[in-house]
Parts: structure tokens; sequence; C-alpha cells
């Protein structure tokens, strides 16, 4: 809702891909205001954004899913983003919706970032298939690591550059330091694409996106998946032996590969989805799936929960690597902390005023939400509850002869 | 003489094709281990079965590729046409642009409905090339969404359609720890649908041929690629030609309703399992030598104690002694001491197979009471060696082969049940809990069945 970012695209190497008739823009911005953005945005753009979703998926032979990229702290992304999900849900209810949502962290620059969280997490749960949350403190320390690997200057750590996660192929070289934010979301970028990569490559096991759900998504409200990528960069040096695949497994549950704050391992999996591009064969897939899972708490009615798939082609600058994506209970406390913040703001009543002055916008939507949330995490409460309790099968059923 | 091949989903194509292959380049060998002749009979007998002649002069398989995504059918028509000694027909697939999603609802209740007519007539179109349709044999995996639900769609339909086909479906059953979260719901919804449309299921198990990988042919990094290959050689040493002494001394005409009169008695017990020895690395073959004794005394032992491959064979595992009461019936759970069958088929391959003594597999002691050894046991011998194979001995088993499998599928599926976990993805498409329940009784009923023998 503001024409800076836009323009920037625009302007920059990728100009040509963006068709112009895509693009809708204002200039006063939703001043980090979810109601601003749901409520005033949403009702004066709804229908020139549905018309133009309608003729892009006119383009389509078959229209799979849609991706949906934005942040929960601010106004447009946050307000916007989730009402077009809304209005994606109403005029196209077979289209899967997949969220890629980049959750604030503490300590955010964007006071009121915990109401307009609260009040997208309500959207997300009711409206979304699939949300992969993603948070930039993670981000920033796979970058901060990545940079250690490259500059440690030892002895056989000379780092492929075009292998880096954080960079673009394009060869566009820019210091880590100077834009930061570039290099974080060039690893967001590298997930959609390893999550793709099924869809658009060959391999022997194929996975497309409807599988994502079906396989990780065991109750409708519980689809938050825990994503992590796996390995960061290739060592250009071809004299490390190749232990390096079952590293990459190994490596891909470790809490430091996550793009969120969690640590999957210690808490209670209810899916697990291991997504494997390059040389890998279903006998490395097998060996490390046994090597791992005794290690993982899986929850009782799953506990060979794994959905595996196979792409022949690897990403650009690795002979292989994998995408991990987990509905884990690890998530929940994200969502404890979310709401802590949304509490000491909203117990006074602080900034409440610039929500409220919106049309449409009562306290109840507030409650709604966090009482939303709030569910949410009940449910994740009673999973965990269950994890190492012994487990007794239900009774089959009894035939007669 | 015909059997079509329909090959479902990406596991169907994937290994359709190997099945193909291996039999077009056992066709083209030259060591069949028999004089000219009979090779030619062989070789003809082979092409009327699962070739059609084309003038080009490069035969077309008689299958039908069935896929609701394009990837995997394209990948399969090129590698086949690469090979430059056989090929798909042109207009022989059918495919979509969006897969199953591993939804057995999705497979069975909207694509099945929505391209019944397309597929039907493909089917219809392809049979009325042939002088004699002998019947259909279907390639599906249980755990995907297309092989198994629209698979299971097909199948009916099928039945519907052609009374008086035979029709055989080769089942993958998936490896233990996981290809596909949801795969026991999508077998058990599979496997109790087949049961009342088809006349045999015939399983490959992925954990088992992975075994034979490793152990067996000694592969270090098994692909699909491999364990597609070992199942391609185990249906080839089934469905070549047999000789048949009866038939006027010719090769079989009709090998699927010759397989089901020997082993489907009864249309309640429809599991057969097979089980191939020796089996081997192509560069081990040419330096090992068998004698069919050495061989058959593995493969019987093979039958009684349930072994998967002829490594590990459980030797104290014992036929019960005639005229004792009857064992104690086993319980699934309960550890596995011997196998009973009810139908069992061996079929030879190669040299010298004419002294093969198959008499250990007579033994009235390995069979269930209602039926005499006589019409329980047939075998089929066949001069000419299949794949290099100097000697190859292939068992067809209606057996308590699969009692464990399947029950360990059902316990599986049925826990994830009682949390009502993933039933909403079934439910979104018109597959109630109510058939849920009706494919777990259907099952139940055929394990107790099987546990009863």
């Amino acid at each position: 809702m503001e024409e800076g970012v836009v323009n920037e695209i625009l302007q920059g190497p990728l100009k040509d891909i963006f068709d112009s008739k895509q693009l809708i823009t204002n200039v006063s911005g939703s001043g980090n205001n979810w109601a601003v953005g749901y409520k005033v945005f949403g009702s004066q753009y709804q229908d020139q954004i549905v018309e133009k979703l309608r003729q892009t998926a006119e383009h389509c032979d078959c229209l799979q899913c849609f991706f949906i990229i934005h942040s929960m702290g601010g106004g447009t992304g946050s307000g916007l983003g989730t009402f077009i999900l809304n209005v994606l849900e109403d005029e196209f209810p077979e289209v899967y919706r997949f969220v890629t949502s980049v959750f604030p962290s503490g300590e955010d620059d964007v006071i009121t970032s915990p109401y307009n969280s609260v009040l997208a997490m309500k959207e997300l749960n009711e409206h979304a298939d699939c949300v992969l949350p993603i948070e930039n403190e993670s981000l920033f320390d796979i970058v901060s690591k990545i940079n250690q690997m490259v500059t440690s200057g030892k002895p056989g750590t000379t780092v492929k550059p075009e292998s880096l996660v954080t960079l673009n192929e394009g060869g566009i070289k820019k210091k880590l330091q100077e834009k930061p934010f570039d290099t974080m979301n060039n690893i967001v970028g590298n997930l959609l694409l390893n999550l793709t990569s099924s869809a658009r490559f060959e391999g022997s096991l194929n996975m497309d996106l409807n599988e994502i759900t079906m396989n990780l998504v065991p109750f409708p409200q519980l689809h938050y998946l825990v994503s992590s990528l796996t390995p960061l960069c290739t060592l250009a040096d071809v004299n490390i032996p190749p232990r390096r695949l079952d590293q990459m497994f190994s490596d891909a549950f470790s809490k430091d590969h996550q793009l969120i704050q969690a640590d999957p391992k210690h808490s209670l999996y209810l899916a697990c989805a291991l997504l494997v591009r390059g040389n890998v064969q279903i006998s490395d897939l097998r060996r490390n799936i046994e090597r791992l899972k005794s290690s993982l708490h899986f929850v009782s009615w799953n506990q060979e929960g794994w959905k595996t798939s196979l792409c022949s082609v690897p990403p650009v600058g690795h002979s292989h690597s994998l995408l991990a994506l987990a509905n884990n209970t690890c998530i929940k406390p994200t969502f404890i902390e979310l709401k802590k913040r949304f509490t000491r703001l909203y117990k006074k009543k602080a900034h409440l005023h610039h929500y409220l002055q919106v049309d449409g916008m009562e306290e109840s939507c507030f409650t709604e939400a966090v009482s939303s949330l709030s569910s949410l995490i009940e449910s994740y409460n009673e999973l965990d509850v269950t994890k190492g309790l012994p487990v007794h099968d239900p009774l089959r059923l009894n035939i007669v002869i | 003489m015909s059997i079509v091949t329909v090959q479902l989903g990406q596991c169907g194509n994937q290994i359709g094709y190997e099945v193909f292959d291996t039999i077009c380049r056992d066709l083209h060998n030259t060591q069949g281990f028999c004089c000219k002749r009979e090779n030619e009979v062989y070789q003809a007998s082979c092409k009327e079965h699962f070739f059609n002649e084309e003038k080009s002069g490069v035969p077309i398989a008689r299958a039908l590729l069935i896929d609701m995504e394009p990837k995997v059918i394209s990948q399969t028509l090129l590698k086949a046409a690469h090979s430059g000694r056989w090929k798909y027909g042109q207009h022989s697939h059918f495919c979509q642009k969006q897969g199953s999603g591993n939804n057995w609802a999705y497979g069975y209740s909207v694509h099945g409905p929505k391209h019944e007519e397309s597929i039907m007539n493909l089917i219809q179109k392809e049979v009325e090339k042939y002088d004699s349709l002998r019947g259909f044999s279907t390639i599906m995996s249980m755990a995907g969404g297309t092989g198994s639900g629209l698979g299971a769609f097909l199948t009916q339909n099928l039945r519907d359609a052609y009374p008086n086909s035979f029709i055989i479906n080769q089942i993958i059953w998936p490896y233990g720890t996981g290809e596909v979260i949801v795969q026991n719901y999508n077998s058990v919804l599979t496997l109790s649908h087949l049961y009342r449309s088809s006349d045999a299921l015939l399983v490959h198990e992925n954990d088992v041929v992975h075994k034979i990988c490793a152990k067996l042919m000694n592969i270090k990094q098994i692909s699909f690629r491999d364990v597609n290959q070992v199942i391609a050689h185990q249906l080839g040493s089934v469905f070549q030609p047999t000789y048949s002494p009866e038939d006027s001394c010719q090769y079989r005409r009709n090998p699927l309703g010759d397989l089901m009169a020997s082993l489907v008695p009864h249309p309640e017990f429809k599991m057969l399992g097979l089980r191939n020895i020796p089996q081997m690395s192509e560069n081990s073959l040419a330096y090992t030598t068998f004698a069919w004794t050495g061989l058959l005394k593995h493969l019987r032992q093979m039958l009684i104690s349930n072994a998967k491959m002829e490594e590990g064979i459980d030797w104290q595992i014992r036929p019960p002694l005639s005229g004792l009461p009857a064992l104690e019936k086993v319980l699934p759970n309960k550890e596995f001491h011997f196998n009973t069958s009810i139908a069992n088929l061996v079929i030879l391959r190669g040299k010298d197979v004419h002294s093969a003594d198959l008499g250990g597999f007579k033994d009235p002691a390995l069979y269930t009471s209602w039926l005499q050894p006589s019409d329980a046991f047939s075998e089929w011998r066949t001069h000419r060696a299949f794949n290099k194979y100097e000697k190859l001995a292939a068992l067809v088993s209606n057996s308590q082969f699969l009692l464990k499998p399947l029950d360990t599928i059902i316990g599986k599926a049925w826990n994830m049940f009682a949390s009502k976990a993933y039933v909403h993805q079934y439910t979104k498409f018109g597959i109630e809990e109510e058939d849920f329940l009706d494919s777990f009784t259907v099952l139940e009923q055929v394990v107790a069945s099987y546990c009863n023998l």
C-alpha cells in the first residue's frame, strides 16, 4: 500500500518477470495497523484484487495453489494479506492456500506488532490450508553462521559461492553486511523453491503441493509447519569425504537450522516430511530415517509418520539438499510468547484507539482473535500431555466366524 | 490370448516400464538353454500376450498408462521409445494436470467418476485390437492417491464392463516406515474395495524387495529403479510363456485363467505372495551353478517358514505331522511357526527342468484340510530359461504369507482412525467414517479367515 518497495523491484534485475498489470499500489501505507490494511484497504481494493486474480487464474491450465508471502507484524502484509486470504477462499475454494508468514521477533521495532499478529493469526487459523512460520531471529542466526563459515579461513572450508543459501545465483555480489534482509530473504526464497521442486522437476518419488496438506495436517486447525533447510552451503574442497549426506539429515533436525526459534527434537512430532533433492536414493533416505527416528518423539497414532519425496534435480551449486517440514508442538512457545506480548499491551489498552477508530473494528475483534489463539495453544497442550505416556493400542473390531 | 496391463499412478507406470523392458530383453535373449525352434515358439507366445506388432517392426506394449499428473507418463513414454526395442502405443495414455494428492478419496470419488468415460473408452479401444482378451493386470501402489483410489474405482468398472475377463491386481505394499503418512488408510480402503471386484491380488512388498536388493543383489545405494527391476524380474518369471502339457504341448494360452484356477479356489482367499529363487546380480549369475534339489529344498522351506528370501531361512520350522490333532490356531500377533497354504503354484524354468522333484510340495501337511494336494498344488515346467538364469523357480502362493503384513497395516490404520487424525481430508471428498468402518470390517474378516486355516 505504498510504492517504495514495488518500485525498487521494478527497477531491479528482475523487472521483466513481473507483469505491470499485476501490481496494486497506494501511497499512504497502512501505518502498521492491521485494521487499516484489512478493513480500509480491503474493502477499497477488493474488486480490483478479485479482478486481477481472475485474470491471472484464467491463464492457468490447472491452478493448484496460491502462495501468500507476508509479515504478521505490519499493516499491509498482515491486514490486507489476511483479507486476501479470505477472498481467495471465497473465490477459489478448491485451490490450496499456502502462507509463508514472517513472525515478529521480541525486539521488533513496530510496537503494535503483537496486535497485528494476533488479529492476523485468527485469519490464518480459519482460512489458511497450511502456514510456514518464519522468524527473523532464526534467519539472522543462519546468516551469521554462514558468515562465520565463509570467513573462518580454516583449511578445507572454502565455500562454493553459488551454493550459499543466502545469495542468489544471479551472481549479484552483495556484501553480506550491506543488505542483511536480502540475504535473510533469500533463505525463504530457497524454502519455497525446494517446496515446489518436485512439482517442477522429475524424480523417482514425486510430491505435489496438495500432498503436503494431505500428509502434514492431521486436524484442520493444526496446520502450522516448522521448516528447516540443509545444507546451508557446499564446501568447494572435493577432498572432504561424502559423509555430508548423513550429516545433512542430522542437521535438518537440529534447532540451529530451523527457520523459527524452536527445537523440534525435544517436542512432539505429529508428522514430518522430508523433501530431498539431488543424487539421493531411497536407501539413503531409509537409512537416515531409521537412524534418526529413535531420538524423536512421535505422537502415539502416528509413530511412523514420515512423508518422503525424491527429486532428481538438486538446487544450483549443490549436489543434494533437504527441506524438512515438521508439524510439531515446538511451535507452541512461539504462540504463547505472542499471546503474552499481546496481553501486555491489551491490558493497558495501549494504542487501541488507532484500531477502534477504523470503521468495522470493535473490541470483540480483539477478544475473538485472542480466544482463537488460546484454543490453538490448548490443542497443542492436549497433544503435549500425551508425550512419553505408554501407548495402548485401541481394541480392534471383533469378527464372528 | 492377450493380457492388457494397466499402469496406474507413478508407481504403476515406473514398474510397468521395467516389466515390459525385462520381458522384451528376455524375448531377445540368446541364452535360452534350449533349441532354436523352442525359442521361436516361446518368442511368438510372448509377443502374442504382451505386444502388438506394428509395420515398423518395433513391438508395441499392450499397456495403458494412467496418471493424474503428466511428468511420470511423459518420462515413461520417452524411456521406452529410446530403448529402440519396444515402445508404448501413441495414444495409450491418459493423464491430467493435477495429481490425487495422496488422497484415496480424491482418486476414488473425484478423479474416478470425472474421467470414467475417457478411461473406459481408452480401454475399449485397446481391447478391440485383440482377437481374444484374456484379462487385465493392473499395477498400482496402495500408499498413494491415484494408483490406490483411482485404481480401486477402475477395477470396479473393469469388472462391470468385462465380466468374463480375469482381473489380477499387482499391488505394491509400501515400506513400513513411511513413504506417505496416510498410507495405512489408503491401503485399507484399497484392499477392501479390490477384494470385492478383483480375482486375485498379487502383492509385492517394498521392504522385502529392498532386502533382496541389499543382501542378495549386493546393491550399495538402492534406488527405486533397482527395486522396480527386481519386481519386474519376479513378474516376468511368472507371466512369461509357460509350457502346458494339457494344451496339446504348446505354450499356455490362458496363463491368467490357469493361475486363477490353480490358486484361488475360494473368493474369500485372494491374497497371493510371490517368491523367487535364485535371486542375484547379473554379474554373479555368470559364475554360479545350481541344482534343482538345492533350489527346491530352499523354496519349500521358504514357503513353510514364511521366509521372504533365500537368506536367513529358519530351518527349525516343520509342518505338523499328519495324523496328529491340528495345531492350536495361531493369532497373528503371536510368533508365527508354520505357514499354512491354501494353494501353491511352482513355476520352473531352465535346464533339466523335467528332472526336478516337486514331491516336497505335495505333502498334505502343508495345506489346509479342505483341499487335497492334487487340487491345491500345481506345477508349470518350461525348458526355455528366463532372463539368463540357467535355472529358476518361482512360487506363487495363496497362504498365510501376507497375514502378518496385512494385520500390521490394519492395526496402524485403526490406531490412527481411533484418534480421527486425517479423517477430515477424506470426508471432504465423500468418504465418510462409515466407509472406513466397512473397509476395516472386510479386512478383519479376511484376516480371520486366513488365521483359521
